[in-house]
Order: C-alpha cells, then sequence, then structure tokens
C-alpha cells in the first residue's frame, strides 16, 4: 500500500495557504444535501460538529457521555499554547513549530506541525469571542505563563481548568447549532462498528447505552474525534469511559494505526494506594517549577520526610541535570522516578512514588505566594491523599496520560479509507514520538475548528457518492457484526468481572510495555496478552442483558478491543529498535542513559494494516524527512 | 471499615423502584466513595446480582457526570467536593447512608442512581452561548477585560453541570446553573449584544422543562461542589427584568 | 428570532408567566406589607405613651371622616398587595410542588435558614392571623370593641383588654414570631428576587434584614409581654 501524506511542498510558511487554495469547496446550496457524521464531543468533535453545522451542513454528532460537555477534554488542566509572542519574549511560529518538531523527538511531520504553529494564533482569537475567560492582567491583556519547561511565556490558561473552558466554548458552540436544528445530537450512544461501501467511509453502527438499541447512521463522510487509548493501561490519568473502540474498529474495518507504541507518561500524579485503584490523577506539571523532587538515600528507609536530614535525601533530578534540574521533560523525569524507585528507595505505603517537596518554596516564598501559585492543585492534593502538602512533601508517581499513535491520516486528516476523517488524540498526526504540554488541547481545536472544515470540502466536491441505505448487505453485516459482539460477551456467562481482566491486561502493559521497554519483555507480554485475551472471552462474566442500560457490558465491549489494541502496541514497540520521546527501550540509550534514536533506520511513521485477530499485523513506512529542523540528540544536562 | 449502604434500585425509567440494604465489610479509608461502590458492584457481581448503575467519567471532580443523594445530601455533606472527590476517610466506621438519585421532574431516573440531565443541555441551547461563527475574530487582546471582571465571569464559569442544585434545591429550580451561565458569558464584554435574548430563552425553557422556580432558599449554594454564588441567580432575574423592561430579547412567536 | 414589537398587555402576561416576574411581584407587595407592619408598629408603640390618651388620639385621628379616602386609601392597597402577594406565592408554590414528583426518603439539612424553607408556612399562618387580628380589633367580632365615641375606638382599652386574655396573648405572640420569620428571609430575599445583589453588600444587607426582623418581633409581642405581666395596665 502506498502511503500519501498529501503533504504540500515548497516553503513551509506559505504551504498551508497554498494547499487550501487547491481545494475544493462545496457551493453553500449543496452543503445542505451533505450530512457529515461526527463521532466525540471533546475538544476536535465538539469544535468540528458547530463548525460544519455552521457552515451549512447537516451534522449527526455522538458521544458515549450523556452530555457532549463532559467529553475528557473537559479535564485538561495546564493550558493550550499560541505564537502569539505577546510578551515578546522571542517567541514566533516558527519556535513553536521547531520547539514541537524538537519535542516530538523528530517523528512528526514537518507540514502539520508547521500548520499547526500558524493556526495557534487564530484559536485564542475564536476562543475569546466565544467567551473563553482566559486568565488577564491587571491591564486587561491576556495573560500566559512558561509550561512544560519551554523557555518562552506562550501558555494561555483559564485557572487550572483551561481544557473545561475551552470545551464548554466548543459546546455552546454546539449547542447552538442543535438549537438551530443543524446539528442532531446523539448522547449515551456508543459507536460500535465502521460501515464502509465500496472502499469509502459512509456510516456508523452505534449502540444506544439506555435502551440497547442497535441503530445505523449513513452520511457521506464519518469524522472520528473520539480522543486516546490510555486506558488501555487500565490505570490512567484518562476518564473511565475513555476507550479505543471507535478508532479500533475502524482499524478492524481497514484504517491504518500509526505508532500505536508512542505512548505518554506523566510525571506528576497521585500515587496508587491501593489495589481498589479505579484511576489516576494528574497535578499540573506546574508544580515542578518550585518542588524539589527526592527520595531517601538509603534503600527502604522508612522514615517520614521530616526525620530525614538533608544529607540522607538525593535529589536525584538536581543532581543528574545540572541545568535543567527538576523541569527537565516529562519522559525524563518518569523515567527517572522508576529508577529510583526499582532501587528501593521509593516512598510511601507501596513505595511506588517520590517526594515534590516545597519546604524550601515555602521559605524562600513564603506559604502565602505558594498558595496563590498552586492553592487549588494543593486543596486538590489533600482532598484525595487527606495529607497537608505545606506540611509535608508530596508523594508523587509517573503516569500513563496520552497517546500520540492513532489512525494514520494525510495532511487533510482523512485516513486511508476515503472518506474517513480522523481528528485530535485519535490521529497520530502532530506531535511525533513525545507532546509538549499545552499543545494537545492546540491540536484538538486546530483539527476542528480550522483544519477539517477545510479539507472535508474537497473530498465531497470531488467524490461521487452514490445513494445507499441501510438496506445495504455492507450495512447489514456491520450490523451483523456488532450484535455478535455483544452475544458473545454475554453468552461466556464466566466466573471474572470485567474490571479483573481490565486491570490484569493494565499491568502486563505497565510492566513490560510502560516508561521503559525491553525486547525480552515485549515478547513476554505478545505471549501473556493473546493467552488473557482468550480467557477473557471465555471466562468473562457480564450479567443482564443487552437490552437496557448495561455498564458492564459497555465496558466489556472496550476491553475487548483494548485487548487486541495492547498486542498491536507491543508488536510496534518491538519493531522500533530505537528509544525517542515516549518510546524508550532499555538497549538503546546513550551512556548518560538518554533516549537514543536511530534515524538512520527508523526515520518514519510505523502505520500497521489489520490482518486479522491474533495474525501478525502487516506494516506500512511513511518515510518522514526534516528540511527546516535538523535532527539533533535532545539533551539536558 | 464497614459500611452500611441502603441504595435505591430502579431497573428502568417505567418500573418503580426501592430502597435496598447493602453492606460493605472492608472499605479502606483511602478509597473514593466511587471505589467504594466499585467494590460493591464487583462482589454483586460476584452473587451473581445485578451491579448498582451509577455515572462517573473522570473522577476527579470536573466532568460533572456523577453525583447522587448520600443521605439527602447533593454529593454527600463535605461543601466543594463532587461524589468521586469525597473519600472514605470522611465517614464512620459502620456509618449507616442513603444513596437516592437526583429528585426532579426535568430529571427521569434511567436506573438506579442514573438519571437523564439532558435538560440542561437544552438549557444551554436556548441561548447559554455566543454566537461567533468559527472565522477570523479580531485579536483576544483588543477587548481588555480587566482582571477582576475576567475571575467573576471565571467563578461563574467554573459550574460542572452536574445537577446537584437541581437536586437539592427544595423547589427542584435550576436557578443556579442558568444563574452561573449568565453570569459567566453577562460579565463579559462578548456576551452583552446577545445578554437580552440569552435570559429570556433560558427562562422560557426552564418553564417547559418543568424545573421549579427559585424562592432564594439558598440550598444549591451550599452543596455546589464548585462554590457558585447565589449571586448569580440575582444577576440572571435583574437581566431577565430588564429584558422585560425593554422589550429587547422577546423571542419571535 | 428577531426582535418583534409585542404590546405592552402581552409582553406583561408573558413577564408574570414566569417565575422571575411572580417572584418580582411579590417583592414589591412584599415592600408595601413590609412598609404597613412598620407604619402600624409605631403606631401601636403609642401605648406605652406617658400620656394614656395618646394611642385613642391617634386612633381618632385616623378614624377622622375627613381622613377616610387616605383610611380606604391604604386598606384597598393593602388587600390588593396581600391578594397579589398570596396569589403569586400560591402560584409558585404549586409549581414547585410538581417539579419534584417524588420526594427523598431521607434529607439531612444544609446550612440555609430555615426560615427561607418555611416562607410558605409563614406565610399563610400570618396572613390568617391578620383576618383574626382584624376581626379582633377592627371589626370587634371576637369581643365587643369600647368606644369613646363615634369614630374614636377605645384602643388602649380594647389592646389590653384583649391582651389580658393569656391565649389571646399567646396566639398574638406566636403570630408575631411567624412574621419575624417571614420577614427575616424576606427582606433580604426581595432584594435578590429583583436582582440586587453585591458581593459586598449583601453579606451586610443580609445581617440588616436579620436585625429588623427581629426588632419588629420585640417591639410587637412586648406589648401582649407588658400586659401579661401587668406592666401595661388601663
Ligand atoms: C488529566 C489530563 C490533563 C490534560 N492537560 C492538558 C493540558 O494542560 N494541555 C493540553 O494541551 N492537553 C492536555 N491534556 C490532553 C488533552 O486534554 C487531550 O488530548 C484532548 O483533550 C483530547 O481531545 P479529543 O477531542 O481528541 O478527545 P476527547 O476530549 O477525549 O473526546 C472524546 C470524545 O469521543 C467520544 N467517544 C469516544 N469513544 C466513543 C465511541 N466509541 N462512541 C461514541 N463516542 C465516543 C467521547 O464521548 C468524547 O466525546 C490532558 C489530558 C488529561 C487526561
Ligand atoms: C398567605 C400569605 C402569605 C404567603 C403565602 C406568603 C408567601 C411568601 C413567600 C413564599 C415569600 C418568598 C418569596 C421569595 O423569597 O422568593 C414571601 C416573601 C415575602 N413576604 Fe410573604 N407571604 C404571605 C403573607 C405576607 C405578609 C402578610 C407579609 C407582611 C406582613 C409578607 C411579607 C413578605 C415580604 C416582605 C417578602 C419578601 C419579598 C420577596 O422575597 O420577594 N408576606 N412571602
Ligand atoms: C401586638 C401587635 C399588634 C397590635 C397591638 C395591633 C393593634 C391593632 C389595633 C388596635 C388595630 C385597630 C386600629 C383601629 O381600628 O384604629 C389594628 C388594626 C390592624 N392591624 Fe394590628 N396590631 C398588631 C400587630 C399587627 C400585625 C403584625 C399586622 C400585620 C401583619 C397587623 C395588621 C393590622 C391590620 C391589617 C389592621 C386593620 C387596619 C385597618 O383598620 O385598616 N397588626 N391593629
Ligand atoms: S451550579 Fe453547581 S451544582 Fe449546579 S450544576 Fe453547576 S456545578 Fe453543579
Ligand atoms: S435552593 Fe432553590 S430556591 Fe433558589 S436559591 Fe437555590 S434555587
Ligand atoms: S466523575 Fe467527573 S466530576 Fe465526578
Amino acid at each position: 500500500m502506498e502511503l500519501d501524506s498529501k503533504c504540500p511542498t515548497g516553503p513551509i510558511e506559505t504551504r498551508w495557504d497554498r494547499h487550501r487554495f487547491n481545494l475544493k469547496l462545496v457551493n453553500p446550496a449543496n452543503k445542505r444535501k451533505h450530512t457529515i457524521i461526527v463521532v466525540g464531543t471533546g475538544l476536535a468533535g465538539g469544535s468540528a460538529a458547530a463548525t460544519l453545522a455552521d457552515l451549512g451542513y447537516n451534522v449527526k454528532c455522538f458521544c458515549f457521555q450523556d452530555s457532549p460537555r463532559r467529553a475528557h477534554s473537559i479535564a485538561a488542566q495546564g493550558g493550550i499554547n499560541a505564537a502569539k509572542n505577546y510578551h515578546n519574549d522571542g517567541d514566533s511560529v516558527h519556535r513553536l513549530f521547531y520547539d514541537t518538531v524538537k519535542g516530538g523527538d523528530f517523528r512528526a511531520r514537518e507540514s502539520n506541525v508547521y500548520r499547526l504553529a500558524q493556526i495557534s494564533l487564530n484559536i485564542i482569537d475564536q476562543c475569546v469571542a466565544q467567551g473563553v475567560p482566559f486568565a488577564r492582567e491587571y491591564s486587561g491583556y491576556l495573560d500566559n505563563r512558561s509550561f512544560g519547561g519551554a523557555q518562552v511565556s506562550r501558555t494561555f490558561y483559564a485557572r487550572g481548568q483551561t481544557g473545561q473552558q475551552l470545551l464548554l466554548g466548543a459546546y455552546q458552540a454546539l449547542e447552538r447549532q442543535i438549537g438551530r436544528g443543524q446539528v442532531k445530537m446523539f448522547p449515551r450512544t456508543e459507536m460500535l462498528d465502521l460501515i464502509v461501501i465500496d472502499g469509502k467511509a459512509r456510516g456508523i453502527v452505534t449502540r444506544d447505552l439506555v435502551t440497547g438499541k442497535l441503530e445505523s447512521h449513513l452520511a457521506d463522510a464519518v469524522m472520528l474525534g473520539t480522543g486516546g487509548y490510555s486506558n488501555v493501561y487500565y490505570l490512567s490519568t484518562n476518564a473511565k469511559g475513555s476507550n479505543a473502540t471507535a478508532i479500533w474498529r475502524a482499524h478492524k474495518r481497514g484504517a491504518l494505526f500509526a505508532n500505536p507504541c508512542y505512548t505518554q507518561i506523566h510525571p506528576t500524579c497521585i500515587p496508587v494506594s491501593g489495589d481498589y485503584q479505579s484511576k489516576l490523577t494528574l497535578m499540573s506539571e506546574s508544580l515542578r517549577n518550585d518542588g524539589r523532587v527526592w527520595v531517601p538515600l538509603k534503600k527502604g528507609d522508612t522514615r517520614r520526610p521530616s526525620e530525614i536530614p538533608e544529607a540522607g535525601r538525593d535529589y536525584y533530578l538536581e543532581r543528574r541535570y545540572p541545568s535543567f534540574g527538576n523541569l527537565v521533560p516529562r519522559d525524563v523525569a518518569s523515567r527517572n522516578a522508576k529508577l529510583v524507585c526499582d532501587e528501593e528507595r521509593g516512598v510511601g505505603e507501596t513505595k511506588l512514588a517520590v517526594y515534590l517537596d516545597f519546604r524550601d518554596a515555602i521559605q524562600r516564598l513564603g506559604k502565602q505566594t505558594i498558595k496563590e501559585r498552586y492553592g487549588n492543585l494543593f486543596d486538590m492534593y489533600e482532598r484525595i491523599t487527606g495529607e497537608d502538602p505545606y506540611a509535608v512533601p508530596m508523594r508523587i508517581y509517573p503516569a500513563i496520560h496520552y497517546t500520540m499513535g492513532g489512525l494514520w491520516v494525510d495532511y487533510n486528516l482523512m485516513s486511508n479509507i476515503p472518506g474517513l476523517y480522523v481528528t485530535g488524540e485519535a490521529n497520530f498526526s502532530d506531535h511525533g514520538a513525545n507532546r509538549l504540554g499545552a499543545s494537545a488541547l492546540m491540536q484538538g481545536l486546530a483539527d476542528g475548528y480550522f483544519v477539517l472544515p477545510n479539507t472535508i470540502n474537497d473530498y465531497l466536491a470531488s467524490t461521487k457518492l452514490e445513494k445507499v441505505d441501510t438496506s445495504h448487505p455492507a450495512v447489514l453485516e456491520a450490523e451483523q457484526q456488532a450484535t455478535s459482539i455483544t452475544r458473545r460477551l454475554l453468552d461466556a456467562k464466566g466466573t471474572r468481572s470485567v474490571d479483573s481482566y481490565h486491570r490484569e491486561l493494565g499491568k502486563i502493559m505497565w510492566d513490560y510495555c510502560g516508561m521503559s521497554r525491553t525486547a525480552q519483555g515485549l515478547k513476554q507480554a505478545l505471549a501473556a496478552i493473546p493467552e488473557l485475551r482468550e480467557k477473557f472471552w471465555r471466562d468473562v462474566k457480564v450479567l443482564g442483558t443487552g437490552e437496557e442500560l448495561n455498564q458492564s457490558l459497555e465496558k466489556a465491549g472496550r476491553v475487548a478491543d483494548f485487548f487486541e489494541l495492547a498486542e498491536l502496541i507491543c508488536i510496534d514497540a518491538l519493531e522500533r529498535n530505537e528509544s525517542c520521546g515516549g518510546h524508550f527501550r532499555e538497549e538503546y540509550q546513550t551512556p548518560e542513559g538518554e533516549a537514543a534514536r536511530d534515524d538512520e533506520r527508523y526515520s518514519y511513521v510505523a502505520a500497521w494494516e489489520f490482518r486479522g485477530v491474533g495474525s501478525a499485523p502487516a506494516l506500512h513506512k511513511e518515510p518522514l524527512t526534516f528540511e527546516y529542523v535538523h535532527p539533533a540528540q535532545r539533551s539536558y544536562k | 471499615m464497614r459500611i452500611v449502604l441502603h441504595i435505591w434500585r430502579q431497573r428502568n425509567a417505567t418500573e418503580k423502584g426501592r430502597m435496598v440494604r447493602y453492606e460493605v465489610p472492608n472499605v479502606n479509608q483511602e478509597m473514593s466513595f466511587l471505589e467504594m461502590l466499585d467494590v460493591l458492584n464487583e462482589d454483586l457481581i460476584a452473587k451473581g446480582e445485578d451491579p448498582v448503575a451509577f455515572d462517573s467519567d473522570c473522577r476527579e471532580g470536573i466532568c460533572g457526570t456523577c453525583g447522587c443523594m448520600v443521605n439527602g445530601v447533593a454529593h454527600g455533606h463535605l461543601p466543594g467536593t463532587t461524589l468521586c472527590q469525597l473519600h472514605m476517610r470522611h465517614f464512620k466506621d459502620g456509618a449507616e447512608l442513603y444513596l437516592e438519585p437526583w429528585r426532579a421532574r426535568a430529571f427521569p431516573v434511567i436506573k438506579d442512581l442514573v438519571v437523564d440531565r439532558t435538560a440542561f443541555d437544552r438549557l444551554i441551547a436556548a441561548g447559554g452561548f455566543i454566537s461567533a461563527s468559527t472565522g477570523s475574530p479580531p485579536d483576544g487582546n483588543t477587548i481588555l477585560i480587566p482582571k477582576e471582571t475576567s475571575d467573576r465571569s471565571m467563578d461563574a464559569a467554573a459550574c460542572i453541570g452536574c445537577g446537584a442544585c437541581v437536586a437539592m434545591c427544595p423547589n427542584a429550580s435550576a436557578s443556579l446553573f442558568m444563574g452561573a451561565k449568565i453570569a459567566h458569558l453577562g460579565l463579559l464584554p462578548q456576551g452583552q449584544p446577545e445578554r437580552e435574548r440569552r435570559v429570556v430563552g433560558m427562562v422560557a425553557q426552564a418553564n417547559t422543562e418543568l424545573f421549579g422556580s427559585c424562592t432564594n432558599i439558598g440550598e444549591c449554594e451550599a452543596v455546589c461542589p464548585k462554590e457558585i454564588k447565589l449571586e448569580t441567580i440575582a444577576r440572571m432575574n435583574w437581566d431577565f427584568l430588564k429584558a422585560n423592561w425593554t422589550g429587547r430579547g422577546a423571542q419571535a412567536e | 428570532m428577531s426582535t418583534v414589537a409585542v404590546s405592552p398587555i402581552n409582553r406583561a402576561a408573558r413577564f408574570y408567566e414566569a417565575p422571575i416576574g411572580k417572584k418580582f411581584v411579590m417583592a414589591v407587595t412584599g415592600v408595601l406589607l413590609f412598609g404597613y407592619v412598620v407604619a402600624h408598629l409605631l403606631g401601636n408603640l403609642q401605648v406605652y405613651s406617658s400620656d394614656p390618651e395618646q394611642i385613642n388620639r391617634y386612633a381618632a385621628f385616623l378614624h377622622n371622616p375627613s381622613n377616610a379616602i387616605f383610611l380606604w386609601g391604604a386598606r384597598v392597597a393593602l388587600l390588593v398587595a396581600v391578594a397579589m402577594h398570596i396569589v403569586a406565592s400560591v402560584q409558585l408554590w404549586k409549581q414547585n410542588r410538581t417539579a419534584r414528583p417524588v420526594g427523598y426518603m431521607k434529607k439531612d439539612d444544609v446550612p440555609t435558614s430555615y426560615a427561607a424553607r418555611t416562607m410558605i408556612w409563614s406565610g399563610p399562618i400570618v396572613a390568617a392571623f391578620v383576618i383574626f387580628h382584624v376581626l379582633h380589633l377592627t371589626v370587634g367580632a371576637v369581643v365587643p370593641l369600647q368606644e369613646l365615641g363615634v369614630n374614636q375606638p377605645n384602643v388602649r382599652a380594647n389592646v389590653i383588654g384583649g391582651f389580658q386574655n393569656p391565649f389571646l396573648a399567646g396566639f398574638y405572640i406566636f403570630a408575631m414570631i411567624l412574621l419575624c420569620m417571614h420577614l427575616y428571609h424576606g427582606l433580604w430575599s426581595m432584594f435578590q428576587s429583583v436582582g440586587l445583589s453585591h458581593p459586598r453588600y449583601t453579606p451586610k444587607l443580609q445581617k440588616f434584614a436579620k436585625i429588623v426582623a427581629i426588632l419588629i418581633a420585640i417591639g410587637n409581642c412586648s406589648i401582649p409581654i407588658a400586659v401579661l405581666t401587668g406592666l401595661l395596665t388601663y
């Protein structure tokens, strides 16, 4: 299969403009004749659905939550990047572009990233117009902060609730279109399959989560903005409902899955407190600006932190990275936390945590200043752990947070299946092997507000789409498929709950395909996962019926897909014999223990083609070339 | 620790429900309230009984999906906290808790503790937005907004749409939720042009959704996990009176 | 949806149709009623005047035929206000009852004022009291009224005579306490209802409202108590 990224060539600054000019348009009268399905109401889906409807298309929009406003984008805390250079601190579109490519460890497409950096400017203006209450300075001007170790202040934020406010902006725009009747909204409705008719994506099969009713929806194009797949690991910072079902079932219908092994780990999460743990909570990265990370020097030191003298403490990040200290990038900070815990120097009940200590900051700046900066985060920490971080150091540990991989898309955000578009975290496009803080919100909104509404016209204008109805064999086959999965899950009538299997799968993934990976560990995982998957299908216990609200059944369907995706993640991780960004293979590191890329052999996008459950997927490579940013070894010494 | 639960069980919207008593003997005080329910459900599944249906998603107090009445208090007794952020260390060993779904005509029960809150979405669709088509709006800094103003707007914008205010209000009124949105947008310069239409539309919609009316009782404010202030309701009243006085914002028949 | 011209009548109708409209009516009538309560209290406090005839002179002044228009004007205004107030509150109450068909099995209190939750009960009781009270001291249907002359009720005698009956005095005191509760909440609530709220001043206002309500109760209750304890005699 030939992978055509459709990336424009020529001067990068004008690629998007020229490309847009060359795209065909659909005239207003004809827009009314087209129906577009949008799955997902997060920043990517919600913004797209609202914009497409505003353009005059008929939109059918789906989400599994009870309201489009609850998409997981709501949980984003830190902020959103934009190269406004409001502070004259040397920022520019080109620098944001450069930082993103470098941060992605040179595994992203230059054209996409540059477009993202350009559009970042419009996003902020659009959101302000919608009434997003971004933080302001006393002068009334927009405030910025520096975030995720960036050297410039380009992050816009709304308290610790940036994602919430951006999503509410998109949600309100969406509700406006729903009120106008331009969008038909289907909440509590889950996409179970993609309908492909003579090679083109023409619809989806859904299950009404309240009544259990299966239904087929047909359209001229389908867009998936269904988020990331961190929940493969069971414990992650994602919402309980976040799942890969939509993209995975599309993958099984022929859509290529790109770079599945690129998963991001966030260093500052609240550690696991027991095996009942249902999810992990992220503490904003900004904490590392003032907090000092340390563990005891002695192994298995059980003293309370206050009893451990300065001499007995190892501020390992400051020790190993004198220049960046506690502000090293996410992957570096995370790996080092794991390292010291592997040395049995972890702290807390489970010994799987390190201290993030504000004692010195409080001494230096006073409690009041710290309260002003991190008050709400400290409160959240205390609410969850019952400990007062002003008095005792926080305990933190890394957790899976974001997945850079996703369905393969070209420059137009269209997958290899014509008419199937993928946006936001669900696609693989812009972050390469590692995402910088505050750039996922940017990507979701860039895709949904500005890119897709432009590129989809071209497809609709230039493609001949014959009429189809729900009696089409392909539709019936897809419905058949969806029903049989539900049946099998209900009929297994086994002994163990869905969650118990999900937990077990998560543990395998975390141990062998987590923060750092080895060929041998991955092989173990690849032996264990299919085994567990077989067991799951035989032995899972799902009570109740398919004709009612059945939360175990919902979970079961998602976990079934996680099993298959987990295997692909490990295969990809094993195939990529290098370390880059979020993918760290212990065999491939510099003498200082840094990720060692192999640009000679691995400077490509790994796009996998589904070949049936249990049988080896086919790898297609999209080579990456860098004309503007020259690959170099990242160093934070 | 050991917790005794009386939970409202109702198979679906049509069948009638009842309170059922359960015991969770092995509760760890570090658990969140929802994790305690997870544990209960795992036991029920092991016993082959239908697990308790309850809504949750983010489990970090931001998505607004979770929530039920704990001894008649929305999200439980801890102020400024969603149910998913409420931890068991706040309860005594052997505590006896009554869990009931949000109760309001506008929020019909779907199953057990799960209710239908789509009425909130229709309230927003009726005017809770600023009409700004995607395109090229002016630079964000061409509209200057004093810090105090944007902070107050943000206070109101923090509403997570959980519905606790409705559930707690003796009148099952959605006023705090509406007030929050009207204050969030109405405080900003961008929100002025549609200010009257917004309030007229939302208030009319609230009536058709059969929410109750506000008699300034204030229980909503007491349980709101985001501590939205009653002041926002006054703001809604003011905008509504103003709209009616000026005749602006009248919806065409 | 464009802004269209709506005739004042159905604009007013639509306004009242909305709960906020009804609340507005309640607030405005509430103010009137409150005003009356204060004025009336001041009138009544004259029983304490060193000059025993003071209050009767006041009554005579009120009843003086040449002031009849004002008297009746005031009575009609009050009657209309009470009527509107009651109608609005009952309509709201009915709507609010239907808004929650199924109640809660268990309901712990949350920190809010008890007075706020019981407006709908304190109100009618006060109204019932007023009816009884008018029959008692204006019409004389409870105990025959003494008069000094035509249009000159012997208010002092009527009041003191009436309150020497402990049951009657007790009922008055009970009613006064409920009125106090009603105003305790109502006096700030009406500001909220008409959209007057301010982060800094509203808390002050709430305190002030409570004080006023309590002062009114003290003033009113003092009379029956003074009579019962024999401090106030003919
Ligand atoms: C705790 C946390 C903090 C973060 N902080 C930041 C930050 O500070 N800055 C930043 O830039 N990024 C941040 N991120 C990342 C960012 O929030 C996400 O990557 C981004 O919001 C994803 O948006 P999305 O629209 O692609 O997907 P989502 O917002 O996850 O939306 C997915 C949508 O798809 C729907 N859906 C999913 N599956 C199905 C199905 N099968 N059928 C029907 N509907 C379905 C869901 O209902 C939902 O509406 C954070 C992430 C987390 C978890
Ligand atoms: C049957 C008789 C009455 C009923 C049912 C009644 C009911 C109510 C109710 C429910 C409120 C609350 C309105 C709100 O806060 O939203 C209220 C407010 C008020 N009432 Fe009454 N009431 C009655 C009689 C009276 C009387 C006799 C007085 C005065 C002596 C009075 C004075 C007030 C005042 C000042 C308010 C505040 C206005 C407002 O809150 O909008 N009420 N009443
Ligand atoms: C202890 C307290 C009170 C005393 C001693 C008292 C005394 C009186 C007296 C003597 C009269 C007759 C005056 C006259 O005919 O010239 C009167 C009339 C009246 N009182 Fe009171 N009163 C008290 C409290 C109240 C309260 C709290 C209310 C209302 C909430 C009220 C409402 C009225 C009304 C409506 C009338 C009829 C006025 C009229 O004739 O038009 N009273 N009161
Ligand atoms: S106002 Fe508060 S209680 Fe009501 S929906 Fe919003 S957050 Fe929930
Ligand atoms: S409790 Fe209800 S009455 Fe009003 S103040 Fe809150 S909505
Ligand atoms: S689950 Fe999201 S707020 Fe509780």
